[in-house]
């Protein structure tokens, strides 16, 4: 018997955004791109707001049955609420730096901000809120379509611009390829164990694997890595991140990153909870294999943001060492690592949005950035943070990150794979110094113009802070709080 | 709780460091202020040190919530070493007074993070802090190289990171295994932890992996000449005379104490380095053309000796490889010092250009034979002290490595005194370099402090000794069961049956009767 009272009490979050989401819609198509502006400040709201709402279960902590919506379909429990509380910060964070850069001269050719792009962010966002607290997978197709879908859109919502344009039909045939493989393996489990929901899966999946089974397993994971863009299906990752206008760069490199690692995370303890040794020895290959792959391929890129997207290749495969660990203490260090990783890219990816050339496009190589430590010697400086930070240099707060991911592992005893990952980030600490060189070590190229919102220094601010060894003071509560969410996705097994 | 000494020390050159990012020219004021009430500190953080006290003194603590405590607290060795950063600051900054023009606030910045991170090296508690501390120094040493380095400044500054933190980064694993293994991240109950055998293995290769590189032993060393050359001076004098004194730290309250008996295993591997270290480098040394990598080749072999000394597994090396690393801070940064001193004049380092110095320059030359001899080890200067007891140590470990050593030595004095002939001595052949004209005042503030104490140390190292004795002599006491065999010690044979000197006694019936 369904419950719908205490069932959407649970999704209040979602209600907020869809109904927003679909007024928003309506206005943008009526009142048309004029009312740009006042949407975003309406979507980055809204997404303020269902924030808002996870907090008292964060704070609480919430699992077991009563974090069950609409049957076995949803389950909004702790790790729901972390993850979902990281993707509305990265939504609201997309938001903010939207209008500038799409008014700006870069997009001159477009008619600035169209009043479409806060309406996608609210929807995908709905779409991921949706992911990470599946439970059934029905919800979880749903969840990831949604998202996906408004993706696709976003990825080339500049038209006229060929990249962008490319961006978005790459990621679209893609993207489709990979929920195609995913939902053939979802069906393969289907047949095999009978049920869609995460507890019968699970049921049905006891004892030994049948053929049939480990091929569901493993279209399912790799369906799920393409999404989170780990080694080896990581080749549209680039192009589309140096494809797609920076806004929604930024917001590729956070929210569904979040939204997609939460849901493997969801998946493999959820659902192959009893089968470790199966799906163990994937994860750390992906881990190990994004990590190396992301630091060597990042070795020769010139565009920056080519270079941030292996960066996000390398960091997603530091993030599923931790859930390749598969202990609590692993998946709480995945999400640590998740939060920080958020908060740099968020810095990184608005600090190339403060740099315009003379002609007002953004900077996008190296020789563009060279000597910034003379020119704007403030995003010089937060970006040597943030380079730093993701470096894993002590004691920015990517150390830390680092620190909680190899803790985890080292404990689980596999000191080999923690050897092997360690070495690789020393690879990767080459291209993040060599951002440090151009900026500080060479001559000033251009010079930089372009003024930009108070909002993008505040975003910048609070990043490079959060970033900064002061960040460490928020270890506390944020370990508190990836201990629940851990806590809370480990009570299935 | 007492007044939080440690902490101050490492607030007032952050707070600092934040005041220079924005002064502009005034940061030099600033920055010298800084350093010199750092080094005020300093003084009253030894004459506060109760030496035969507790071991470890000025504690501090407050858990961190990050899964390490914030823990502060300091021996003897850890003092001197401390001391001697915070001597070697005032003068780095003064070194770089008019030297440096662009960027002066970004650079006393760098200096003044670097002297917290130093200070936070040798005062940590904390294995994990430790580790933040020893890696952070990486950021600012990696601008100060590739910002106001030399030509070659990049490839310098990417060698100096790189090596580094490969090094370092085995090292973070060994230390998440030995936290996960003892339970706590205290360094205090760490060194009387008793790690397996097996375990200690690796766990030494891991720290030596780091330390090595920060020593720098052979064959880890080829950063070094690159990035000492490419330094400024002030970085340079950095390098030689803190940065690698983290390695020989490491290595006296790591791996020694944490790990005796995989330290004992691989004594002979750190002597062979050592040994080839020694010999090879002292050999480049005397061919450079280049005044500062032929000082930095020397850093290089001087730390052999220091290494050779901490493995002797016995009170004398170990006393002599802290001596020889605080006076070999002193004295590499000195000459590091005079070298950027007749440099800021000719800009050129290359040894062909000067020549007759000791004519025009004549107070420039003696400061300058001062510590080429302290270099050397002439007695009377720290240098001698040092290189004597880890010399006098290794000898009851090892005649064959005493032997070796003592031969770089003597290379040691060849390739100093070739070079300040060549410098000091002879023909004027320039006549740019015969117009330079002698120290200024501001070099004499830089000099005299650090040939005073250079003296000191060679006159009356007991100063120095006293406050590490009971340290090294809790160290020795712990090592003594792992200590490798001896092949010098007295050994005691078959007794003899007779004095040495008895003579065979005849006549049984002669004068003895009456």
């Amino acid at each position: 018997m369904l419950d719908f009272p205490s069932s959407f009490a649970l999704i209040t979050p979602e209600l907020i955004l869809i109904g927003t989401g679909l007024v928003l819609l309506l206005v943008a198509a009526w009142v048309g791109d004029k009312a740009a502006r006042a949407v975003t400040i309406v979507a980055a709201s809204a997404l303020f707001v269902a924030g808002l709402f996870t907090i008292p279960g964060l704070h609480l902590g919430v699992d077991g049955p009563d974090s069950y919506a609409f049957g076995t379909l949803l389950k909004v429990d702790s790790f729901a609420l972390f993850s979902k509380a990281l993707i509305y910060l990265a939504g609201i964070g997309a938001l903010v730096v939207a209008p500038a850069f799409f008014n700006g001269p870069a997009a001159s050719s477009e008619r600035g901000l169209r009043a479409e792009y806060p309406v996608l962010i609210l929807f995908a966002t709905v779409g991921m809120s949706i992911m990470v607290s599946a439970s059934d997978f029905m919800t979880l197709y749903m969840g990831l379509e949604l998202n996906s879908l408004a993706a696709y859109v976003l990825a080339a919502i500049l038209r006229k611009d060929e990249r962008s344009t490319e961006a978005g039909l790459k990621y679209f045939v893609l993207g489709a390829l990979a929920s195609g493989i995913l939902l053939y393996g979802m069906s393969l489990l289907y047949g095999f164990t009978g049920g869609t929901d995460f507890a019968s899966v699970r049921a049905g999946l006891e004892g030994e694997l049948s053929t049939g089974q480990l091929f569901g397993l493993i279209f399912v994971m790799a369906g799920l890595a393409f999404k989170i863009s780990a080694v080896p299906f990581h080749m549209w990752t680039p192009d589309v991140y140096e494809g797609a206008p920076t806004p929604v760069t930024l917001f590729f490199a956070t929210a569904p990153k979040v939204a997609a690692v939460a849901l493997t995370a969801r998946v493999v303890f959820e659902v192959f909870g009893g089968q470790v040794q199966a799906w163990q020895q994937i994860v750390m290959f992906t881990a190990l294999a994004s990590i190396v792959f992301g630091a060597l391929g990042a070795i020769g890129q010139d565009n920056l943001k080519r270079l941030l997207a292996y960066s996000s290749i390398n960091n997603v495969g530091f993030i599923l060492l931790g859930l390749a660990v598969a202990t609590p203490a692993g998946a709480s260090s995945m999400l640590v690592y998740l939060f920080i990783y958020v908060v740099m890219s968020l810095g990184s990816f608005t600090a190339l949005l403060l740099l315009r050339g003379e002609d007002g496009n953004l900077f996008e190589t190296f020789g563009d950035i060279a000597g910034l430590a003379v020119t704007r010697p403030a995003i010089a400086w937060a970006l040597l943070v943030f380079m730093f930070s993701l470096a894993g240099i002590p004691p920015l707060l990517g150390f830390y990150s680092k620190f909680v991911v190899f803790q985890a592992v080292v404990d689980a005893d596999l000191v080999v794979f923690a050897a092997i990952a360690i070495a690789a980030s020393v690879i990767g600490a080459f291209y993040y110094i060599k951002f440090v060189k151009v900026m500080f070590f060479d001559e000033p190229a251009g010079v930089a113009t372009g003024k930009a919102e108070t909002s993008h220094w505040v975003l910048l601010g609070i990043c490079a802070v959060i970033v900064s060894p002061l960040g460490y003071l928020l270890t506390g509560s944020l370990t508190d709080l990836t201990n629940k969410a851990a806590s809370s996705l480990f009570l299935a097994i | 709780m007492d007044f939080p000494i440690l902490t101050t020390m490492m607030l007032v050159p952050l707070a600092a460091a934040i005041a220079c990012l924005f002064a502009g020219q005034a940061s030099r004021v600033i920055a010298l202020g800084a350093t010199l009430v750092t080094f005020g500190l300093g003084v009253m953080l030894w004459a506060n040190y109760d030496i035969g006290g507790a071991q470890w003194q000025f504690q501090e603590k407050y858990e961190l919530v990050a899964g390490f405590s914030y823990a502060l607290g300091i021996d003897g060795i850890a003092l001197m070493l401390i001391m001697l950063s915070v001597f070697l600051m005032p003068i780095c900054i003064l070194a770089s007074w008019d030297s440096i023009k662009k960027r002066i606030g970004e650079y006393m910045a760098a200096f003044l993070f670097m002297e917290v991170l130093m200070i936070g090296t040798f005062a940590a508690q904390d294995l994990f802090l430790f580790y933040i501390f020893f890696e952070a120094g990486l950021i600012p040493m990696y601008l100060i190289i590739g910002v106001w380095g030399g030509d070659n400044r990049i490839y310098a500054s990417y060698k100096f990171f790189l090596y580094t933190l490969i090094g370092s980064v085995l090292m973070l694993i060994a230390m998440f295994w030995m936290v996960s293994e003892a339970g706590t991240s205290d360094i205090p109950t760490l060194m009387q932890y008793d790690f397996p055998g097996g375990a200690q293995t690796w766990l030494w290769l891991a720290f030596f992996a780091s330390f090595a590189v920060k020593v720098p032993m052979w064959p880890f060393h080829t950063w070094l000449p690159d990035a000492h050359v490419q330094a400024p001076t002030a970085g340079s004098v950095i390098l030689a005379g803190v940065l690698l004194k983290l390695g020989g730290y490491g290595f006296i309250r790591f791996s020694l104490p944490m790990f005796p008996e995989a330290s004992a295993d691989f004594a002979w591997f750190v002597f062979i380095l050592s040994m080839i270290a020694v010999i090879y480098t002292s050999l480049v040394a005397l061919v450079q053309a280049d005044m500062k990598k032929l000082i930095a080749y020397s850093s290089v072999a001087h730390m052999a000796i220091v290494t050779v000394g901490l493995f002797a597994f016995n009170v004398q090396g170990l006393e002599g490889a802290m001596i020889v690393m605080l006076s070999h801070g002193l004295v590499s940064g000195a000459l590091f010092l005079c070298v950027g001193v007749i440099y800021d004049r000719l800009h050129t380092r290359e040894i062909e250009r000067y020549g007759g110095l000791s004519i025009n320059m004549p107070y420039y030359a003696l400061f300058f034979l001062l510590f080429t001899m302290a270099s050397i080890g002439l007695p009377g200067t720290s240098g001698f002290v040092g290189e004597f007891l880890s010399l006098a140590g290794i000898y009851q470990t090892s005649s064959l490595v005493a032997l070796v050593s003592t031969t770089g030595i003597i290379l040691g004095a060849a390739y100093m005194l070739y070079l300040y002939r060549r410098v000091a001595f002879g023909d004027q052949k320039n006549a740019d370099a015969a117009a330079m004209k002698d120290i200024t005042a501001r070099e004499w503030i830089m000099m005299t402090p650090i040939a005073a104490v250079v003296l000191w140390m060679g006159v009356y190292p007991e100063s120095f000794l006293a406050p590490m004795r009971a340290d090294i002599a809790a160290l020795d006491a712990q090592l003594a069961a792992a200590a490798p065999a001896s092949d010098a010690a007295l050994a005691s044979g078959e007794p003899l049956s007779e004095a040495a000197n008895a003579m065979e006694f005849e006549g049984h019936d002669g004068e003895g009767q009456h």
